[in-house]
């Protein structure tokens, strides 16, 4: 009989890394991860009619009256709808996938209070449910590319690609303002101004062109730029993203993840005494 | 003061079971060595962001420490079932977090040995708008249960909980009982190797109160171990053989039940 050797062991004094041992955690519940993205789905379309026709017929309203009110602006955009729409549902994915990880945490903080679980769930989730609705969303995009009469390409099948990238990032950021929610309660408020002022610094309704190339410099420090840039051109574009592009994405997505992920796991030991 | 009955590790820690006198009888599954854990309260408490960053900049950011637990040295065995009594604050839940990983000591050190089944609050992780079927999905989840695991254990759970009628009707309809109810089957439907309970048996008809005794006990027949909080003192003393004094964060004394009570007992009547 020897339970004791097989048994799980918790020693608070032995730790060789939180953000490690996070990670671990993390895929023992993987099924907690599963369940919550489930919640989220379920409750989000058990209510409406339309249900799941909703996060297809919102980004495409919108891209009607933005196409509507802006061709004139930027007329000389080809395809101008494809192009606001693709850059809109990579904007939409990032800005409520976030948001979803602030809402989800604080939530979750009054189980953090009682029961033990990795608190990177929280987040994590949030990209599952995000990332549902992202691919739900593709299907209004390839419908107006097509209608466009945009070429759709083999490299389209890149796809996961530029949507893995921006999960990655939005996972970072998600993971550092959902700390920062937990400390400060109006962190949601600002993060909410901040995301708007965002947008308009990211090429979603104008492409960089229009700017005056002294600005076209700043932009393309705005990390957003380059993943939107790169899912553009696999869908919208069509074309094979050059070595460079997936690298600069990738890297940033990498070292976003991988410091919102050191900044989580470094203060979520105090999250029960915060919550 | 001098109520230090300290028997740590003396030979009447032996559970009396004699038909369980299994070779796993002596090892010890948690232990806490000189454990502290600190509150930092902010004197005044700061909401938001810009409170904090004003009174930073003014260097007005006062916080103040409160020990919940301070100098706790505690070591419990395999099978034994142990009590912690002590007035309203005085660190009984915060060690039974400690142990159940929901906090991290401040300074010194736990060791949990074995799977923890924490009976802290009672569904704590229940979402009133979902249905008891799927708050015991989402609840297995939480515990760390893996889907096939859930489906195996459902049965069970309703059968144990008695309540199939409700079953698909919202946890917000159901009353304070059956909530615990559902809580204590789903925590408790494979036997955990330490059993953490929180002052939750109170809950629930005299019945569900006997019927969840019995497989408290069953478990602690079978090797698991027990950690109970309760200010039912008959209950410390027919389910533990060992307790422990909670007072402001420290342990006042430490022993058998019956003569840790009795310190407990004297100690309210004359303090100090």
């Amino acid at each position: 009989m020897n339970k004791i050797s097989t048994a799980p062991v918790y020693d608070s004094a032995r730790r060789v890394s939180p953000a490690l041992e996070e990670l671990k955690a993390l895929f023992q519940y993987n099924n907690l991860v599963l369940q919550m993205v489930r919640r989220d789905i379920l409750t989000r379309y058990k209510r409406s009619i339309l249900g799941v026709a909703w996060t297809m017929l919102n980004p495409l309203g919108t891209t009607l009256v933005l196409a509507f009110v802006f061709s004139s602006v930027f007329g000389s955009t080809v395809n101008y709808a494809a192009y606001v729409l693709s850059g809109l549902i990579a904007w939409t994915f990032f800005s409520q996938a976030t948001n979803a990880c602030i809402v989800n945490l604080v939530w979750g903080g009054s189980l953090l209070r009682r029961i033990y679980v990795p608190r990177t769930v929280f987040a994590v989730s949030s990209m599952g449910t995000g990332l549902v609705n992202f691919t739900l969303s593709l299907v209004p995009l390839i419908l107006v590319i097509l209608v466009s009469g945009i070429p759709l390409t083999l490299n389209a099948l890149l796809l996961p690609i530029p949507m893995l990238f921006l999960a990655m990032f939005a996972l970072g950021v998600g993971l550092i303002v959902s700390n920062l929610a937990i400390f400060f309660a109006d962190i949601a408020e600002m993060y909410a101004i901040v995301l708007t002022a965002w947008m308009y610094l990211s090429p979603v309704i104008y492409t960089i062109e229009t700017l005056p190339p002294q600005y076209q410099q700043l932009l393309k420090l705005n990390p957003m730029y380059h993943l939107i840039n790169l899912f553009r051109a696999v869908i919208y574009e069509g074309r094979t993203p050059t070595l460079n592009e997936f690298l600069i994405s990738g890297g940033i997505a990498l070292s976003t993840l991988l410091v919102g992920w050191l900044v989580f796991t470094k203060k979520s030991d105090e999250f029960a005494y915060r919550v | 003061m001098s109520l230090h009955i300290v028997s740590e590790s003396l030979p009447d820690s032996m559970p009396v079971n004699k038909a369980k006198a299994q070779p796993f009888i002596d090892s010890e599954v948690i232990c806490l060595q000189d454990v502290g854990v600190r509150y930092r309260i902010p004197s005044e408490r700061i909401h938001s962001f810009k409170e904090y960053a004003i009174r930073r900049l003014q260097r007005k950011l006062q916080m103040r420490d409160f020990w919940a637990l301070q100098d706790i040295n505690l070591s419990i065995q395999q099978g034994e079932a142990f009590g912690l009594i002590g007035n309203n604050g005085a660190g009984k839940s915060t060690l039974l977090k400690l142990v159940a990983r929901v906090f991290r000591p401040t300074s010194g050190r736990v060791l949990v040995i074995g799977q923890v089944a924490p009976l802290l609050e009672f569904g704590a992780g229940f979402h009133p708008e979902l249905t008891g079927r799927e708050n015991i999905y989402l609840n297995g989840a939480l515990l760390g249960f893996t889907r096939n695991e859930m489906e195996e254990k459902f049965q069970r759970i309703v059968d144990f909980a008695e309540l199939w009628d409700f079953i698909d009707s919202p946890m917000r309809t159901y009353s304070s009982g059956m909530w615990a109810r559902l809580g204590f089957a789903s925590a408790t439907d494979v036997q955990p190797d330490i059993l953490l309970v929180d002052e939750v048996l109170s809950v629930g008809d005299e019945a569900f109160q006997r019927k969840s005794l019995a497989r408290m006990e069953s478990f602690r027949e079978n090797g698991a171990t027990i950690v109970l909080v309760s200010h039912s003192m008959d209950l410390i003393e027919t389910m533990c053989r060992r307790a422990a004094w909670l007072d402001h964060g420290q342990i006042k004394a430490i022993g058998s039940a019956g003569e840790v009570i009795q310190a407990y007992r004297e100690g309210q009547t004359n303090p100090g």
